[in-house]
C-alpha cells in the first residue's frame, strides 16, 4: 500500500512538472508582458532593460525551470500587475472560490439525487418529465448565460439579490474569509453558486435515474421485493444506497472540475476568487499568476485522483489484491 | 483539461461580450423598476465601478490614465487642473520662471500628510528622485538632467538643461510623496519589479489629497475614507469611496441598473438606451480626447505584409491620399460608434487645439481615390494587412472591419489581423520592430496639447526607435520637425499654436501622413442622486462628487 501510494506521488510529481513546462511553453503566445507594465509613452530603452530585469530574454525552458526551482519552495514570484506575492495574492482568494464550489456541491447534491429517485421511481409522471427537460436545459445552456439571465431576472427586475461580489466577508483565522456569516455575504452567494450547480445538478440527477433504473432490475431487488420488504424500504435501503457509489466516486471527480471551471461564473459575477484573479491575470499577461495557479489546479485534480484511486482501493477487495501483488 | 482551459482566451471575452448583448436584447421586454438593494447608511458613500482593477496605488508605478486618476485622490502634485483642464495652483501656490532654464515653485504652508507631518520642499526634492528610482514609470514627468533645488522650507527650484514651456503639463499625476514616511517603510524606491520583498507604498499610501486610503485589495476593493484635514475646502460631500472592479459589461450594466453602485465605466454602446430609459440612471456622454487614427508604414523600401514587392507604396503620398478618401468616417460615426464619435481631422481633440476648426477632413471621395491610385501605378489596387487591436479602444475591431469594406470600394484587399492589446502592442511597438505594414492606434496627449503627438508619433526616428519612438510607421519630415521644435521654444501660446498650424497642415494634409479617424465619447453611467464631473481626459475626480 505504502508503493503504492509513494508510486502515485512521484507520479503526481511529474505531472505537474508536465504542466509547468506545457504552460511556459503556451505563455509566449500570449503576447508580452512588459507592454501591459509600462505605459504607451515608455521609450523602447526602459522596456529592453525591465524585459532583463524579469528575465523574459532567457529562452522559455530556462524560465519554465527557474519558475519550477521557486515553485518547489513554494515561491511563487512576485505579481507583475499588483507587485505582490502570487502566493499571497492566490491564498486571499481560495477562500472565495473554495465557498463557491463548496455551496454549489452541497446544492447539486441536494437537489440532484432527489430528482434522479424521482424520475427514475415515477418515470411516466408529469413532474419526472419536467424534471427531464430541465436536465437539458441545464447541460444545454452555457454557464455565462445562466448568469447573467439570473442578475437580469434577480437583481434588475426584481431588486431581490446582489449582482456581483461577495458582500461582507468575516475573517476567521488568520487568513480564510467567509461570506456565509453575513447577510449579504449569503445572499451574494445564491446566483452565483446556482449558476454553477446547475450543470453538476444536471449530471447527479441523470446519473443517479440511469443508476437507479439499472440497479431496479438487479436480482437482489428482486429478491428483497419477494421477502415482502416494503416499497420504501426496497427503493431506499436497498436501491439507493447501492446507487450512491459510483455517484459519490463522480461528485468527487467533479469537485476539481468545479473549482477549475468557476472561471466563467466569477467573471459574470465578479465573485472575487481564484477564477476571477486568473482571468485579470491573461488578459494583462501576468505570468507568475497563470504559472501558479495553473499548477494549483493541477495539484488539486492530482490529489482528488490519488484520493480516489485509494477510496477505490479501500472499498474494492479486487484492486487491493492487484496492489499488494505488483 | 488543462490544455483545452488556457487556449481561448480571448476568444471567450469576445463570447462573453456577445453573451451579454444576447441577454440584454432578451431581457429587453422585462419592465425595469429602478429597485434599490442596499439601503443607503448613515455616512454618505460613493459606490464606484470600472471595467479594470486598480492595478497600483503606488503612482509611479504604471502610467495608466485609470490609476493616474484615481491615485490624485490620494496623492497631489504640485499643480492640478480644473473641470476645463485649466492648470490650478494645488501644493505649489504660486510660480516664477526667472529666466528659461530656472523655475521657483512657491510651496504651499501648512498643509499635511495623511499621517500629520507637515508637507515640505524636501518632500518635493525626495519626490523628484523617486521619479527615477528603479520601478518608476513616470521618469519622464522631470527630466533625469533637470536640477531640483530647495531654497528654503517652502521653496523649490528646478534647473531645467533646455527650455521647457510645457513643464508642469503632467504635474497633476505627479503626487507628492512624504520622504520621512517613504524611508521609514522601505518606500524610497517606486515599486521594484525584481524586489524579493513586496513594496510597502503597493498596497499603503500617504499622501496629502482630500481622501486617504483605507484598504486596498489588489483586484477585488478599494476603500477610501474622507481627509478631515485636507488644506482645501472640500467641494464634495462624500464620506467614503468604494470601488469595486466589475470586467463583465453586463454585470457592470446591471450593478448600476438595480441601484447597487452610484458611478461606472464605461457604459458599452448598446446599453446607452437602457441606462438612459431607466428612471434612476443616466449616461453621461462627452468627447473624449484620445484621438483613434490609421498608420502607415512608411519607412521600409518593401512593405512586410502585402503582395507589392520591390517597393513601398505607402511611401507615395498619393496612394497615402487614396486610403484617406476612400474611408467613409461618417459611416464610421454613425454605423460603428451609433453617433457617439467625433470625427477628427487633426490627430488631437479640438479641445485642446485653439485653432482646430481651421481643419477641415480631406472629403470622402471614393471616385478621386479610384483615379489617385491610378495616378500611383495600382489602378488594380493591391494587398495589405491591417493590423487591429479588439480590447483596446471602443469598438476598434469594427471600426476595422468597416476600413476594410470601404477600402474594398477602391480595389484595396485588406488582410484584418484583430489581436487582444497584449499581442497587438508587442507585435507593432518599438519591442516588436514595428512589424506592422498598416495599423490602426488611438493617442490621447498626456501633457492636453499639440507638442506631445508631435514628440511621440510625427517625429522621424530611426530603425531602432530613437526620435519619435511611438511613430510606428516611420513618417518622417524635417521640416515638420523642426516646426515642432520652434514652437516648444515658443512661450507665448498664441505664437505656438500658429507654428503647430504650419506643422499639422504639412504633416496631415500636404504629406497625409495618417488617417485620423474620430475621437470616441465618453460614456459614464450614473445614478441620477449622484452629482459627477466629466473632463474630456477621463479622469475620475471624488473630490468634485456630490450625492443627494
Amino acid at each position: 500500500m505504502i508503493a503504492f501510494i509513494i508510486r502515485r506521488l512521484f507520479a503526481s510529481i511529474g505531472v505537474l512538472i508536465a504542466v509547468g513546462l506545457i504552460a511556459f511553453l503556451l505563455f509566449r503566445y500570449v503576447g508580452d508582458p512588459v507592454n501591459q507594465m509600462v505605459g504607451i509613452e515608455t521609450p523602447e530603452s526602459e522596456r529592453v532593460a525591465l524585459r532583463q530585469q524579469l528575465g523574459l530574454n532567457d529562452p522559455t525552458i530556462v524560465q519554465a525551470f527557474r519558475f519550477l526551482a521557486h515553485a518547489a519552495r513554494l515561491d511563487f514570484g512576485i505579481s507583475y500587475q499588483f507587485k505582490q506575492p502570487v502566493s499571497e495574492l492566490i491564498g486571499a482568494r481560495m477562500p472565495a472560490t473554495l465557498e463557491l464550489a463548496f455551496v454549489a456541491s452541497i446544492m447539486s447534491l441536494v437537489t440532484g439525487i432527489p430528482m434522479g429517485v424521482y424520475t427514475a421511481l415515477r418515470r411516466k409522471s408529469a413532474l419526472a418529465k419536467l424534471f427531464e427537460a430541465l436536465s437539458l436545459v441545464g447541460i444545454s445552456l452555457p454557464t455565462f448565460l445562466i448568469g447573467i439571465l439570473l442578475i437580469y431576472l434577480f437583481s434588475v427586475t426584481l431588486g431581490w439579490l446582489p449582482s456581483f461580489g461577495r458582500g461582507d466577508v468575516v475573517h476567521i483565522g488568520s487568513w480564510w474569509t467567509t461570506g456565509l456569516l453575513t447577510a449579504s455575504g449569503l445572499k451574494s452567494i445564491i446566483m452565483p453558486a446556482i449558476t454553477l450547480a446547475l450543470f453538476q445538478m444536471t449530471l447527479i440527477m441523470r446519473l443517479v435515474r440511469a443508476e437507479m433504473l439499472e440497479v431496479l432490475r438487479a436480482d437482489y431487488i428482486r429478491f428483497a421485493r419477494a421477502r415482502g420488504l416494503s416499497e420504501r424500504k426496497v427503493h431506499f435501503r436497498h436501491a439507493l444506497k447501492n446507487t450512491l457509489v459510483p455517484v459519490i466516486t463522480v461528485v468527487g471527480l467533479q469537485l476539481g472540475s468545479i473549482v477549475a471551471f468557476s472561471i466563467i461564473t466569477e467573471t459574470v459575477f465578479s465573485w472575487p476568487g481564484m477564477g476571477q484573479l486568473f482571468l485579470q491575470s491573461v488578459q494583462n499577461v501576468d505570468i507568475p499568476i497563470m504559472a501558479a495557479y495553473l499548477l494549483f489546479i493541477a495539484f488539486l485534480f492530482v490529489i482528488i485522483n490519488l484520493v480516489v484511486d485509494l477510496l477505490y482501493a479501500a472499498v474494492d477487495p479486487r484492486l487491493r489484491v492487484a496492489i499488494h501483488g505488483a | 483539461m488543462l490544455l483545452d482551459m488556457m487556449a481561448p482566451w480571448a476568444a471567450l471575452a469576445r463570447r462573453l461580450a456577445f453573451a451579454s448583448r444576447l441577454a440584454l436584447a432578451l431581457a429587453g421586454g422585462a419592465v425595469l423598476t429602478g429597485a434599490t438593494l442596499v439601503p443607503s447608511a448613515e455616512a454618505t458613500t460613493l459606490r464606484f465601478a470600472f471595467q479594470g482593477e486598480l492595478k497600483a496605488v503606488d503612482p509611479y508605478a504604471l502610467m495608466e490614465s485609470f490609476s493616474l486618476s484615481v491615485g490624485t485622490a490620494v496623492y497631489e502634485g504640485l499643480i492640478r487642473r480644473g473641470p476645463d483642464l485649466e492648470i490650478e495652483p494645488c501644493l505649489a501656490t504660486s510660480w516664477e520662471t526667472l529666466d528659461p532654464l530656472h523655475w521657483r515653485f512657491h510651496l504651499r504652508k501648512g498643509v499635511k500628510f495623511h499621517n500629520g507631518e507637515d508637507f515640505t520642499a524636501d518632500d518635493v526634492v525626495f519626490s523628484a528622485q523617486r521619479l527615477h528610482t528603479q520601478g518608476s514609470d513616470l521618469k519622464n514627468m522631470v527630466a533625469s538632467d533637470t536640477k531640483v533645488v530647495k531654497v528654503d522650507d517652502h521653496t523649490v527650484d528646478f534647473i531645467l538643461t533646455h527650455p521647457d514651456p510645457l513643464l508642469m503639463a503632467q504635474w497633476e499625476d505627479w503626487g507628492i510623496f512624504s520622504q520621512k514616511w517613504s524611508e521609514e517603510h522601505g518606500a524610497t524606491e517606486a515599486t521594484a519589479m525584481n524586489a524579493t520583498t513586496p513594496p510597502y507604498a503597493a498596497l499603503h499610501a500617504n499622501g496629502t489629497g482630500p481622501f486617504i486610503l483605507v484598504s486596498h485589495e489588489p483586484g477585488v476593493k478599494t476603500v477610501w475614507k474622507k481627509n478631515p484635514n485636507w488644506w482645501d475646502t472640500p467641494k464634495h460631500n462624500l464620506d467614503e469611496v468604494v470601488f469595486t472592479p466589475i470586467p463583465s459589461n453586463a454585470t457592470r450594466v446591471a450593478a448600476l441598473l438595480s441601484g447597487e453602485i452610484d458611478w461606472m465605466d464605461p457604459v458599452p454602446l448598446p446599453d446607452q438606451a437602457r441606462v438612459n430609459a431607466n428612471p434612476g440612471t443616466q449616461v453621461m456622454a462627452g468627447p473624449e480626447l484620445r484621438t483613434i487614427f490609421l498608420g502607415f508604414d512608411q519607412m521600409r523600401p518593401e512593405l512586410g505584409h502585402s503582395n507589392v514587392k520591390g517597393k513601398n507604396p505607402f511611401k507615395d503620398v498619393r496612394v497615402r491620399k487614396a486610403f484617406y478618401q476612400a474611408i467613409d468616417e461618417e459611416a464610421i460615426k454613425t454605423k460603428v460608434m451609433r453617433g457617439l464619435a467625433t470625427p477628427a481631422a487633426l490627430l488631437i481633440a479640438p479641445s485642446l487645439y485653439s485653432e482646430s476648426k481651421d481643419f477641415k477632413r480631406i472629403p470622402f471621395d471614393p471616385e478621386a481615390s479610384k483615379k489617385l491610385l491610378g495616378e500611383a501605378g495600382y489602378p488594380e489596387g493591391f494587398e495589405v494587412q491591417l493590423d487591429c487591436p479588439n480590447d483596446r479602444y471602443v469598438n476598434d475591431e469594427a471600426i476595422c472591419q468597416a476600413v476594410v469594406g470601404m477600402l474594398a470600394r477602391v480595389g484595396i484587399k485588406i488582410d484584418l489581423v484583430a489581436e487582444p492589446k497584449s499581442k497587438f502592442f508587442a507585435r507593432i511597438l518599438g519591442v516588436g520592430g514595428y512589424d506592422t505594414s498598416f495599423y490602426l492606434l488611438g493617442w490621447t496627449p498626456a501633457t492636453y496639447e499639440s507638442y506631445n503627438v508631435f514628440q511621440y508619433n510625427i517625429q522621424c526616428r530611426d530603425e531602432k526607435g530613437n526620435g519619435g519612438h511611438n511613430n510606428i510607421g516611420g513618417y518622417c519630415n524635417p521640416k515638420v520637425d523642426q516646426l515642432a521644435n520652434e514652437a516648444l521654444q515658443e512661450p507665448d501660446q498664441e505664437k505656438r499654436d500658429d507654428i503647430f498650424k504650419k506643422a499639422w497642415q504639412i504633416a496631415l494634409f500636404d504629406d497625409v501622413g495618417y488617417v485620423p479617424l474620430h475621437q470616441q465619447a465618453l460614456a459614464w453611467g450614473v445614478s441620477k442622486k449622484v452629482h459627477v464631473i466629466q473632463r474630456p481626459d477621463n479622469a475620475y475626480i471624488f473630490a468634485w462628487v456630490n450625492m443627494d
